[in-house]
């Protein structure tokens, strides 16, 4: 495989007029690594994934997400290769109230047509996350669960290069949380996806190939702890 | 494009009672909006179709304005009479078809009275073919027979057989006790159909009718005591008519019209002129149409509002569907395509609206329609919206696609500002 799933060098970046979130020297994640991304509250987590995701812009030095240099994306390309290659899962409210449990999953390979090419079989999907009989349904009638394994089979339909959990499994009871990991594991192990899961529960970590704590990442909260 | 519109359409079905309230009322203002229009078509059909068949209207020299009021509106007066003699004279032209003599000048408690012939109740023609109708009784048959339009009758309240008198000269009211033709009553002969044409405003005689009750005038003078003429001395046979004071014609073919108008007009025993009623009659509402002007100023701000009503329920949504917003966005979903949603969302809403105004139009004109003929004498044609109706519907939907853009612009903002941060 080619370049690494993530690098970046001397990345700033600051919402607006507000203080600097992040200042990141160096950080890079390999191809088909599973991460184990954690930091308190205000560590700037959700911010480091908005400028991986390429939903953030306006930052200083460079952010290479699959050998792509999100700085020389504009506009909709950016929007083209977020929907093409990365999978993004929400901590919860992962899906479009409006649309049935298999409309949601399809839905980034009907906007993104390069996805849609990719896109394998949803059933096969929804089989390995065990939401097969729920495909006719409407989302508001699931359980927070379930819910999550339909934003899950959203993610890795098309099996996206890089997948990314913004704290997936906050809103779960244990149970469902071992085993939602374990799925997501699987299914990143079939697609070959690298995995970049944001928590702060620690408990998780040692499933990870790798652990990796914000803070020791970002100088911006190293000088000036989390000031909510 | 289709992906958008499909989600465009099940956000809005997601949201039916707002969906539907917003549709109702831009419905209900297209509906008021076409509506209007389709009364301001009416009217002027209503107006155009009070004479139809008619080619030509002949009268004194005057005002072609001024002959079309009163032989067709009864409105105004006539400043001359024609003779009889040159009324025979165009009647027996070979290129006429029918004509029918209008005598004015009397009248009866403020209505018209109108003396003619069994012509009028033959061919007079209104809205393209429909022609009069009898609801009781029949056509004067006797110089002392009336018959009364459907308002004379409703209004005052007459019956077959009923005695009246008319009175000389055209006052609104009352006439002049003085004038009264008493010593000369009529009796309703009969009573026509409503016609929602100017015709239900006045009472019919024959020609022979108006010569009989003035038979014993000089000079536009009541009968001096002794020398008035007892109406049974009175027979048609010894009735002469002199003169009448319009006519209308039918000419055998439309091509002889303006051939014939041209004759009339450079017509050399009388000084006579003949307008072709349609001309005059558009003439007349260019000059009164002004008041569906305003009407229609009224109607395009209840659309405004309409539409307004559509931009709040539309920016209001905004704030419960941030979260919508930002999944879009992560699943690949740019700017332009959270605008383009909005701006479909709006531009459905509109289309919806304007869907439901014209079927509403449709059922309420198809109800109401021989309601409002009966009451108002305005005849609304149920039809496919107008050339107008077609624009209004265009622009309804093209400002909802523009407002679109307003809550569009909101949440594009949205984005930018959230990101992926929003915790709901």
């Amino acid at each position: 495989m080619s370049a690494p799933a993530v690098v970046l060098r001397d990345v700033r970046f600051r919402y607006r007029s507000g203080p600097e979130i992040l200042d990141i020297p160096e950080l890079t994640i390999a191809r088909g690594e599973r991460v184990f991304l954690f930091g308190p509250s205000g560590s700037g987590k959700t911010t480091l994934l908005g400028l991986l995701a390429g939903v953030l812009a306006g930052y200083t030095g460079s952010v290479e997400v699959l050998g792509q240099d999100m700085a020389k994306l504009r506009g909709s390309a950016r929007d083209a290769f977020r929907g093409t290659h990365i999978g993004y899962i929400f901590q919860q409210f992962n899906l479009i109230p409006y649309l049935t449990v298999q409309e949601n999953i399809t839905l980034p390979g009907r906007l993104q047509p390069a996805r849609g090419k990719q896109a394998g079989d949803v059933n096969a999907v929804a089989q390995r996350l065990g939401i097969a009989s729920l495909l006719e349904r409407g989302v508001t009638e699931l359980s927070v669960g379930q819910q999550q394994r339909v934003a899950a089979a959203r993610a890795l339909l098309g099996g996206p290069e890089l997948l990314i959990a913004d704290e997936p499994t906050s809103a779960l009871d244990f149970d469902h949380r071992e085993r939602f990991l374990e799925l997501l594991f699987e299914n990143c192990a079939l697609t070959n996806s690298t995995l970049l899961f944001v928590s702060h529960d620690r408990s998780l970590a040692g499933k990870f190939d790798r652990q990796l704590s914000l803070v020791d990442y970002n100088r911006a909260q190293r000088q000036e702890p989390a000031a909510s | 494009m289709i992906v958008l519109l499909s989600l465009a359409w099940k956000s809005l079905r997601n949201r039916l009672l707002t969906t539907s309230l917003t549709v109702l009322s831009i419905g209900l203002s297209m509906a008021l909006l076409l509506g209007v229009e389709n009364v301001r078509v009416g009217a002027r059909e209503s107006f155009a179709n009070t004479i139809s068949q008619t080619d030509l209207i002949v009268g004194a020299r005057g005002g072609s304005l001024q002959l079309l009021l009163y032989s067709v509106f009864r409105i105004g007066q006539a400043t001359n009479n024609i003779s009889y003699e040159s009324y025979q004279h165009w009647k027996n032209h070979p290129a006429v078809a029918w004509t029918i003599p209008y005598s004015l000048g009397d009248s009866h408690r403020g209505f018209r009275v109108v003396g003619t012939t069994e012509d009028f109740y033959q061919h007079l023609r209104f809205r393209r073919d429909r022609r009069l109708e009898f609801a009781a009784g029949r056509s004067p048959q006797g110089v002392f027979d009336v018959v009364l339009g459907s308002d004379v009758a409703a209004t005052l309240n007459y019956k077959l057989g009923d005695k009246i008198v008319i009175s000389h000269g055209v006052a609104a009211g009352r006439g002049i006790a003085d004038n009264d033709h008493a010593d000369k009553p009529f009796t309703v002969s009969g009573i026509l159909k409503k016609t929602a044409t100017p015709v239900d405003r006045s009472l019919y005689i024959q020609l022979e009718g108006i010569s009989a009750v003035h038979i014993d005038w000089a000079d536009g003078a009541p009968p001096m005591p002794g020398e008035e003429v007892p109406a049974a001395k009175i027979a048609k046979e010894n009735m002469k008519v002199e003169q009448i004071t319009s006519f209308l014609l039918r000419c055998k073919t439309r091509i002889a019209t303006l051939q014939l108008q041209r004759e009339i007009n450079t017509y050399k025993e009388e000084a006579m002129q003949a307008i072709i009623p349609g001309v005059t009659l558009q003439e007349l509402w260019r000059t009164i149409g002004y008041a569906e002007d305003a009407l229609q100023v009224v109607t395009i701000f209840v659309i405004l509002v309409g539409l307004l009503g559509m931009l709040v329920s539309l920016y209001t949504s905004l704030n419960e569907r941030r979260r919508e917003m930002a999944i879009l966005r992560v699943i690949g979903a740019g700017p332009g395509k959270i605008i383009a949603l909005l701006v479909l969302e709006s531009g459905l809403l509109a289309l919806a609206g304007c869907l439901v105004g014209v079927v509403m139009i449709y059922g309420l004109s198809f109800v109401f329609q021989p309601i409002v003929e009966q009451q108002f004498g305005l005849y609304v044609p149920v039809q496919p919206p107008t050339p107008a109706g077609w624009i209004y519907l265009g622009a309804v939907v093209f400002a909802g696609i523009l407002i679109g853009f307003v809550p569009a612009w909101k949440a594009y903002r949205n984005t930018l500002a959230d990101g992926l941060s929003i915790r709901v």
